[in-house]
């Protein structure tokens, strides 16, 4: 099938089921891409980008570079998943681009860019591609594809394949070096929390903090337990609650009061 | 096409010759047995995990409780099926969908049998063969995980975030082990197409001689299939469902199914990359030839269901993992081991490839298992130092003043005196 192919575009003439398929993912492709321009969410342009890349991906594959369509699969989910975490962890869940101009002339300079780089990449690939009809996949997929592949870059390319992979783990370690900030204090781990609860200073909580809404019925996150004593105790509700302002006084949630209520 | 002889072919040439027509079968007949497997595997589950917990397990609907699953499958499928109004429509609609579809996908290049005859065609039950069919397998999963991250984003709810979060997490760290642990495999078998795999373990299986690489794909396995003791992203404890709490009805059975059909897709990869696939037990080589080599189904099938058991067996016995070790365990044990075997291998590989001496390949092997010993026994002396010094640093925080048990008992009490 694959010879077909290669056949086909010596030719310089396309066969019929490739054909097919390229009018069918091409269009596909083009869609998606314009879309993940034009979508207000980050999460959906991460997805079109996605999709973009395995109708490449599948492309490929039906041009008889079976290897580099399936790593293209694998390389790039990973790395819009990588993407999708980013845009959660840096812009937010679900925030939308907004359309106001914030530095002045951006949008004609963008523009300006963008047709620059259009016409660039046009002259370039036209130059490479028009009235040069691909050949010699056969020959190089003689001995397998995969096999192929490597026999190039472990022979021809091994000195670019070695700088490349020695530029990455450059990058890798250059981000988890500043990455790792030195923490201000050691993290409590489940040892120390249980020594400071039965060797710390008094045995109150060893059989762990009370829960919210003890003795104040009502049991919901927010309303504070009620002790022996009466009073509230900060214990039983989440710090972080009670940093955003969000808990309720269980005073009303006292059961004397309401008894005394339904007297 | 003509009908084919299929005499000295190997499988890709076997299977490339086939009819349209029988393709369009395969394909049902892969469809249809992913289906038939999950709800089995569910009844069988419930069973399995019911006789762990001392209990019978559904035993009602259908001889042996065989219908159950077929039954909560109706009645699911008939509930209410809920959006919920903070959701993202469209992904949350196409999650699932992602999820039920490219699990079956990845069946397309598992072979069940060696060569049958399948309506008087000489074949081999395996869709397609690719030179790089076991990379297509993990490209199909990693597209697959995109369906468990989405429906925890477009739930619009924490707990399914949080799960999809986890999930993402997951995926990157423990694709990268199960991706190492089968460059082993790859490099034993010179191929990397699953039947090609399968035909180089006529003599050996590659769980034997690959020992590590196998226990680390089995590992990764579970993880990958978000089963218990790895089923960070779905947490019933800690974050209700996970990524599938807000989903109900067809769209929740969907996730449901992917799950299982899953659970057989790993099964049958680890089964083809190290049992030998459908080959028979050692010693057993002459029951491949029974009704026409349609009895290499039978072994294939029985070593799907031995992992299958496996992981029951897991979800009965292990709690599920807290996900800082979940994340240590990962990066700091399965990635680092797997690229020192797989240094190892190669070395092996290319000095018995290039005809090195077998006393070079002897003391080579006896070297690194010297080294694994110094290391272990290294490691161990840094553990029992490591437990002296908290035992000293314990001191430093008294006991309480007030009347404890003791740890240690200083005294021999006879029960009697306690019953008195």
């Amino acid at each position: 099938m694959h010879s077909l192919f290669a056949q086909s575009l010596q030719a310089g003439s396309t066969a019929t089921p490739e054909a097919v398929q390229f009018w069918i993912l091409a269009p596909l492709a083009v869609l998606a891409a314009l879309g993940m321009l034009l979508v207000k969410k980050a999460v959906h342009s991460a997805l079109l980008l996605a999709w973009v890349m395995i109708t490449l991906a599948i492309l490929y594959i039906a041009q008889g570079a079976l290897f580099l369509g399936i790593v293209q699969v694998v390389v790039y989910t990973g790395a819009v998943m990588m993407l999708f975490l980013f845009i959660l962890m840096l812009v937010g869940v679900d925030s939308s681009d907004s359309l106001i101009e914030n530095i002045k002339g951006q949008r004609p300079a963008a523009i300006a860019a963008a047709i620059g780089i259009v016409g660039l990449l046009l002259s370039l690939i036209s130059r490479a591609t028009l009235n040069h009809p691909a050949t010699g996949i056969d020959a190089i997929n003689a001995n397998g594809n995969v096999q192929g592949l490597a026999n190039e870059l472990f022979t021809k390319y091994v000195w670019a394949f070695e700088v490349v992979s020695a530029l990455l783990i450059t990058a890798a370690l250059g981000s988890m070096v500043l990455a790792h900030s030195q923490k201000p204090r050691n993290r409590t781990s489940q040892r120390d929390q249980s020594i400071a609860r039965f060797r710390g200073e008094s045995l109150a909580h060893a059989a762990g903090l009370p829960g919210s809404g003890v003795y104040a019925l009502h049991n919901a996150v927010d309303v504070p337990a009620l002790g022996p004593d009466g009073q509230p105790s900060q214990a039983s509700i989440s710090k972080v609650l009670e940093a955003r302002g969000d808990m309720i006084a269980s005073k009303p949630f006292e059961l004397t009061e309401i008894e005394e209520e339904e007297k | 096409m003509s009908r084919n002889g299929g005499e000295g072919m190997s499988t890709s040439e076997l299977i490339g010759a086939d009819p349209g027509w029988l393709i369009l079968v395969k394909g049902v007949l892969i469809f249809v047995i992913c289906v038939v497997a999950t709800l089995l595997s569910i009844w069988a589950e419930r069973r399995i995990v019911a006789r762990m917990q001392v209990r019978i397990g559904p035993n009602r609907v259908g001889k042996f409780g065989l219908l159950q699953s077929l039954a909560d499958g109706v009645k699911l499928a008939l509930k209410e099926d809920l959006i919920p109004k903070a959701a993202d429509r469209i992904v949350f609609v196409i999650a699932p969908i992602i999820s039920a579809t490219t699990c079956f996908m990845a069946f397309a290049v598992i072979p069940m049998t060696g060569k049958v005859s399948l309506f008087g065609h000489s074949t081999a039950m395996q869709l397609t063969d690719l030179p790089v069919g076991v990379l297509y397998v993990l490209a199909i999963a990693s597209v697959g995980v995109y369906g468990i991250v989405l429906a925890g984003w477009s739930s619009g709810s924490t707990y399914p975030l949080l799960g999809g979060l986890r999930s993402s997490a997951q995926v990157i760290s423990y694709e990268v082990a199960m991706g190492l642990s089968l460059v082993a495999v790859f490099i034993y078998a010179g191929s990397m197409s699953t039947s090609s795999i399968v035909e180089a373990q006529n003599k050996w299986w590659f769980g034997v001689v690959l020992f590590p690489s196998f226990i680390i794909y089995v590992i990764s396995m579970v993880g990958e299939t978000n089963r218990a003791p790895f089923d960070l992203a779905e947490a019933e404890g800690e974050l209700v469902g996970g990524f599938h709490t807000e989903y109900s009805s067809l769209k929740f059975a969907l996730f449901f199914l992917a799950e299982y059909v899953n659970m057989v897709v790993v099964s049958s990869l680890a089964t083809t990359l190290f049992l030998g696939g459908y080959h028979a037990l050692p010693g057993l080589g002459f029951t491949e030839t029974w009704l026409g080599g349609w009895f290499t189904m039978v072994w294939f099938f029985a070593k799907v269901i031995l992992f299958f058991f496996l992981f029951v067996w897991l979800r009965g016995t292990l709690p599920r993992l807290r996900y800082d070790q979940f994340m240590q365990f990962g990066w700091k044990v399965l990635i680092p081991v797997s690229l020192i075997w797989i240094m190892i291998v190669s070395t092996l590989r290319v000095m018995s490839q290039q005809g090195a001496p077998r006393f070079v390949i002897i003391a080579f092997t006896f070297g690194v298992l010297l080294l694994v010993f110094a290391g272990t026994s290294l490691f161990e002396r840094a553990k029992e130092q490591r437990k002296k010094e908290d035992k000293e640093s314990l001191k430093a925080f008294p006991a309480p003043s007030f009347p404890v048990p003791l740890l240690t008992p200083q005294l021999s009490i006879g029960t009697e005196e306690i019953n008195d």
